[in-house]
Parts: structure tokens; C-alpha cells; sequence
């Protein structure tokens, strides 16, 4: 049965439904109501768990190193400066290969400060080795936050997980939210049973350090575990999808077949590209999407067999590149055009930053630019446009 | 000191060695000395996490490591934080039946900079927080591993590779941060200070820490013959010169109550401890004589709050 809640406190309420052990978090806007809960939700008794109110991020997910280190299914939650206070540690516990999950509610990156959404935040954390998925309403929250778990602990992966939600956008709205059942979730996620853990009984040690003979091969060691958990990954998704009955893949597409021009987004921005695909089909214009649930893995091969025989692919990003040519998932596209050799026009739009509404018709007014683009109508000179900017 | 401790030693300190031979450490380097003591007494029963420095560097190069207990390094300003976490998750994981009911004791370890500097606020932190657990700061009075820079621990007048002394500098600028003042702010159960120079004294009070309901601070003065510029069979003659003079007393706050565990009375001129360190070798009678003056009124203030008139 559906249940009406803002979507953070469904988000707690799914790292309770993981039996979740230990919590190390520090407040931030806008992921105080999930960290909040939480709280809520040890002081009840209703989760039995430890939460070390650590006195910043930085410490938060050095916490979570120690509770993982010690064996116990370990959840965090953080927003922008948040994160890129912790950004140092974030590489140590992926290299230690500690399944921590952690949720983001995606927050633009100061300056000038900013508390709402954008990508910034976790496109600057884009390569310090985590699995990265991407939620775009509360039920995907919900769910991702309980698969992740399985992800992260799978013997086969061993990873910490960072599932996105935008901030506000996401997170602070009222959703109808289908809630799993506990039983059913304590099948698809057995207690953690880590491989090592810091105990007497086993000494070890764990985090030395490697000179020049073998950093190259622990680091070399640790992306093979990452591209190796990607088959992981779509398995997990799959038994979640026949055992919960919702559809999870790493990829979805929407209007996709018959469209030449897709656009390729994630999170809850993909709700106003959907409405805008619908208002388009009904002037008889057909424009499809891709949602890139899963991030970090990036899913080329499955990306690229969606858009071999694309004409216009439109690549919404997030986040500003700082100099570089394009925005950060636009770049990872045209990576992938190149090596799987398809041949689509490719166009960057960078939206919504800092909380700055994007709405359907913005979308519409991009695909109606990009096909007048195609037919050389119109040629811009930059590589990437700004929706909406007062230049 | 204890009459004929040569005698019966061997026989009051454990055998069991938990920071073994192999290790890359400087000849007479008293911080692994001291550490070596501290855990034979902490035991087996122990997981350490340990802060970026030499202790971290000199022992655990892949696929090696020095260290017989569980043992964890993650970051340089973070081991406070990352054994909160240890000393949480084994809490929860106990209660819950999924790990031996045992007592497990957690061991945090970072050098003067990891602690008085970039560590501060994780420290700080966990004191608060009142995690079952003790914090050893081995403090060799700069970052030694990086090349001898000066910390907030380096003492008036060292000089160091960033506090070099020179025609307008006296080198070190500033007194050294009172970091047993810090730790023992937080209003914790155990603070002491301890010099390897001294192991059993040193011994008495890992025990103590070890004991502690609650967080415990320990405040070991490491000599480090590289960094102060002293041969390094003299290692053990200037951590007993630092306690002679004053300079470093030794003493513990238990449950808030100061006690002096040795009281080295009447104190050596610090002139003493100053002359033969390369890293003071440039200081003239007017700064030995400010310092003389400084390391008297702490040493003052120690007594008085031992209340020992």
C-alpha cells in the first residue's frame, strides 16, 4: 500500500527497513531530515543501531570507515560542502573496498553558497572510486537505498554506494511511496558478512602503504573491482525488479524507439524532460530519453547500443565544467560516440544550477533548437549552452 | 625510582611483543620505544587506528607490516574519528551477538602534528563524545616524517626545516600548545603525560588508560634523535633531561585530580636539556634564560595543581 511521505524520511526509513548497524553523519541542508529521522528512529528503539554525532564530515566518514572496518552495515547521508569536506576520505574508504552507503542530497557547490540543486557536489566526487546511481522520485530513493546495500556487500563487489537525490527537488517533497515489507527485505538482504574485519581474534592490517612497485597494481586491482561489479549490479537490480515487482535497469528510456533525437539525464530533472517528451507528441514531434541510473560504473556498452542509430543526442548536465570542454556526463557521451563509432550530432545543455527551475518547456525549446541545429540552420559557437542564463 | 628494577623487570613487563623487529624506524627513535611499551600493556585485545606520520610510515609498506594487533591507518587528521567508529561498530555489533562478548580496547595514535594540529577537531570530537577509548599523541615535537616542519608541539626557539632560525628569527616563535590542558578540558575520566626515558611510569599509566570509564589521554614526549639533531644513542639521556629540567613534567589528571608521578625536584637548569640539541644550538643565555623563566612557571602551576606546595 502506498503511503504519502517526504521523501527524506523515506529515505531513513529505508536504511531502517536495510537493518542498518551504524550511522556516523554530520546536519547539512538538504539532508538534514533524513539525518534527522534517523536519529529519531534510534532513539525509539525502532533501529537498532549506533549514531556517532561526529563533529563534521570530514569525521563522519572516517567514522564510517571504523564501523564498516569493524563489520557493521554502516549508512551516511550528505550534502555539497559536506561531501567536499569528506572528499578525501571518500577515496580511502573505496580503496579499503568498505560497503558503506551513502545517501547524497544533491546540493550546488559554494561559491556564491547555495543550499539548493544542482550537480556539483557529486560530479567534483565523480571519480573517488564509489558506485554512483542516480534516483529520480521517492520510490526509486526507497528502493535504491535497499539495493544498494546488496551492491556494496556483494563479495563480488565490495564497494561503498552513493545513492543521489536532488536536493529539495527530491528530497523535501511528498511522495506516494510503496514501502516493501521487512521480511521481504531481510530475503533480499541478509545480515552483512564482510571478509575481513579488525578484530583480535584475526589480526590484520588494513590501509598500508604501497611504493612505486605497487601502487599502479592496487589501484589497477581496485578498477578492475569496479568494472567488474557493473554485470553485478544489473543482476541486483534484476532480482529487486522480480521480487518487489518495479522495474529497475541502469538504463531507462522513455518514447525511445521511434525518436531520432534523445535527450540523456539524471535524477528528478527527467520528470519535466517526460512531460516535455508528452506536450511534444502531441504537436507530432517525437523526442525520446535516456535516464542514467547508474553513473559510476558508467554503463558504455549498454549507453552505446541505445544510441547507435540515434541522429541527435542532447546531453543535460548539471553542473558547470570549470573550464573544461564540455559538462561532466556530456563528456563521458562523447567519449563513448567515439569509441563505439556512432555517428549522432551531440549537444550540451548545462540546467538547473543552484536550484534554478527548469521546466518542460525549456525542454521543448531545446529540442526544437536542436533539430533546426541539424538542418544548419543554426550554429553555435560554444560547445555547451547555459539554459536560461542572463549572459 | 624503584631499587634494583634491573633485577625484576624483565619479569614485570610483558613478554609479548606487538610492534615487531623489521620495522624502518631511525636508530633510537624513542617514539616506537614508547609505543612498544604501551601496547605490550594494552595487549592482545586491541585494535589500532593510527594518524599519517612516522609510526604509520616506518611500519607497514605493502604487503608488509610491523603490527601483531588489528590495525587500521586511514588518513593524517583522522584517527580519533575512525576509532569512534571502531569503538561504535564493535558496540553495536557486541550487543547484537554478532562478535564474542569480549572487551576489546580501541587505541588511536597520531604524532604532534596529527594531533595538536590537523587532528585537533577530530580528537576534540571524540573526547566529547566520551567513546570508550585512548588517544596516545607521540609527540616528537614536528613533523619529523616530512622532514622536521614545525608543529603547534614544536617547543620556543627549535629550529626546523619551517621555522629555520636565521639573523631576524630565533626559529620556533611560539610556546608549545598545552595539549594535556586540551584533553583534559574535555573533562575525561584519564589525562597523563609519559616519556619512554621512564617505562615504568610510562607503563603505570597505559594501564590507568587502559582502565579509564571513558576516553583516556595519553601525552608521550618522543625524543627523535633525527629531528632534534642529537646522536641517537642519546635518545634516553634527553627524555630523562626533558623530566630533570622541568621542561616536560610528568604527571597524570585522574577523574579531574592532578597528580606529579615523579617529581624530579630541585629541577636541572634547562641549559642542560637546551645545549647538545642541534635544534636549539643557535639560542643565546638571554632565550635559555626566557625559557628558564617559562618551564619555572609551568612547572609552578603543575605543583599547584597537584598541590604540591
Amino acid at each position: 500500500m502506498k503511503k504519502g511521505i517526504e521523501v527524506s524520511i523515506a529515505a531513513s526509513e529505508a536504511a531502517k527497513l536495510a537493518r542498518v548497524e551504524a550511522i556516523a553523519a554530520y546536519p547539512i541542508t538538504p539532508q538534514t531530515h533524513i539525518v534527522e529521522h534517523l536519529s529519531d528512529i534510534v532513539a525509539n528503539g525502532e533501529l537498532d543501531a549506533v549514531y556517532v554525532t561526529v563533529e563534521s564530515e570530514h569525521s563522519a566518514m572516517s567514522a564510517c570507515i571504523g564501523t564498516s572496518a569493524a563489520g557493521a552495515r554502516t549508512f551516511t547521508s550528505t550534502s555539497a560542502q559536506g561531501l567536499e569536506l569528506m572528499h578525501e576520505i571518500l577515496f580511502i574508504a573505496s580503496a579499503l573496498r568498505l560497503p558503506i552507503v551513502m545517501a547524497v542530497a544533491n546540493r550546488a557547490l559554494s561559491a556564491p553558497l547555495s543550499i539548493w540543486n544542482d550537480h556539483s557536489d557529486v560530479m567534483a566526487a565523480r571519480d573517488c572510486g564509489w558506485i554512483q546511481l542516480f534516483c529520480e522520485n521517492g520510490q526509486e530513493v526507497v528502493d535504491t537505498i535497499i539495493m544498494a546495500f546488496r551492491i556494496a556487500e556483494d563479495h563480488r563487489v565490495l564497494l561503498p554506494v552513493m545513492v543521489n537525490l536532488d536536493g529539495f527537488q527530491l528530497s523535501h517533497v511528498v511522495e506516494p511511496i510503496d514501502f516493501p515489507d521487512q521480511k521481504d527485505v531481510d530475503k533480499f538482504l541478509p545480515d552483512y558478512k564482510p571478509l575481513y574485519t579488525l578484530h583480535p581474534d584475526r589480526p590484520l592490517t588494513m590501509g598500508a602503504y604501497a611504493t612505486p612497485e605497487l601502487y599502479t597494481e592496487a589501484k589497477f586491482a581496485q578498477e578492475q573491482a569496479i568494472i567488474n561489479s557493473l554485470p553485478v549490479i544489473k543482476e541486483i537490480l534484476s532480482e529487486y525488479s522480480k521480487k518487489f515487482k518495479r522495474k529497475y535497469n541502469i538504463l531507462e528510456t522513455y518514447n525511445f524507439e521511434k525518436s531520432d533525437t534523445v535527450f540523456i539525464a539524471m535524477g528528478s530533472v527527467n520528470e519535466n524532460i517526460m512531460t516535455a517528451i508528452d506536450t511534444l507528441k502531441k504537436d507530432k514531434k517525437s523526442c525520446g530519453l535516456v535516464k542514467v541510473r547508474l553513473f559510476r560504473p558508467f554503463p558504455d556498452a549498454e549507453l552505446a547500443a541505445l544510441l547507435e542509430k540515434k541522429k541527435n543526442v542532447i546531453v543535460i548536465d548539471r553542473a558547470m565544467p570549470a573550464g573544461g570542454m564540455n559538462g561532466p556526463v556530456y563528456n563521458e557521451v562523447a567519449a563513448l560516440l567515439r569509441r563505439y563509432n556512432i555517428k549522432a550530432n551531440l549537444f550540451n545543455y548545462i540546467v538547473g544550477l543552484g536550484g534554478r527551475d527548469v521546466l518542460p518547456e525549456d525542454f521543448i525549446s531545446v529540442y526544437d533548437e536542436v533539430v533546426k541545429a541539424k538542418k544548419g540552420k543554426s550554429k553555435e559557437k560554444t560547445n555547451y549552452k547555459v539554459i536560461g542564463v542572463r549572459a | 625510582m624503584l631499587p634494583n628494577i634491573e633485577i625484576y623487570a624483565p619479569n614485570v613487563v610483558p613478554k609479548e611483543e606487538f610492534v615487531v623487529s623489521g620495522h624502518r624506524a631511525c636508530q633510537g627513535c624513542a617514539e616506537v620505544l614508547a609505543l612498544r611499551h604501551a601496547l605490550k600493556i594494552f595487549g592482545k585485545d586491541t585494535i589500532i587506528a593510527m594518524a599519517t606520520g612516522c609510526m604509520e610510515i616506518i611500519s607497514t609498506p605493502l604487503p608488509t607490516t610491523a603490527w601483531t594487533q588489528p590495525w587500521i591507518h586511514v588518513a593524517f587528521e583522522n584517527a580519533a574519528a575512525v576509532a569512534s567508529g571502531i569503538e561504535a561498530g564493535l558496540r553495536i555489533l557486541r550487543k547484537k551477538g554478532k562478535i564474542p562478548d569480549k572487551d576489546i580496547h580501541i587505541v588511536a595514535i597520531g604524532g604532534d602534528g596529527g594531533t595538536a594540529d590537523i587532528g585537533l577537531q577530530a580528537l576534540s570530537g571524540a573526547l566529547e563524545r566520551y567513546h570508550k577509548f585512548t588517544y596516545i599523541c607521540v609527540d616528537n615535537e614536528a613533523y619529523m616524517n616530512t622532514g622536521i616542519q614545525r608543529s603547534s608541539s614544536t617547543p620556543y626557539g627549535a629550529s626546523t626545516t619551517t621555522s629555520p632560525a636565521g639573523k631576524v628569527s630565533i626559529g620556533q616563535q611560539t610556546w608549545k600548545k598545552d595539549m594535556v590542558k586540551i584533553a583534559a578540558a574535555h573533562n575525561i575520566p584519564y589525562v597523563a603525560t609519559a616519556c619512554p626515558s621512564y617505562p615504568f611510569d610510562l607503563i603505570e599509566k597505559v594501564k590507568q588508560a587502559k582502565m579509564a570509564n571513558g576516553p583516556s589521554y595519553l601525552h608521550f614526549l618522543s625524543v627523535c634523535p633525527t629531528g632534534w639533531r642529537i646522536p641517537s644513542e642519546a635518545a634516553i639521556k634527553y627524555g630523562r633531561l626533558a623530566v630533570e629540567t622541568g621542561i616536560f613534567p610528568l604527571y597524570e589528571i585522574k577523574d579531574g585530580k592532578y597528580r606529579i608521578t615523579y617529581n624530579p625536584e630541585p629541577l636541572r637548569p634547562v641549559k642542560d636539556y637546551l645545549k647538545g640539541q642541534g635544534r636549539f644550538r643557535h639560542l643565546t643565555d638571554e632565550h635559555i634564560e626566557y625559557i628558564q623563566k617559562r618551564t619555572n612557571e609551568h612547572w609552578e602551576e603543575i605543583k599547584k595543581l597537584a598541590s604540591l606546595k
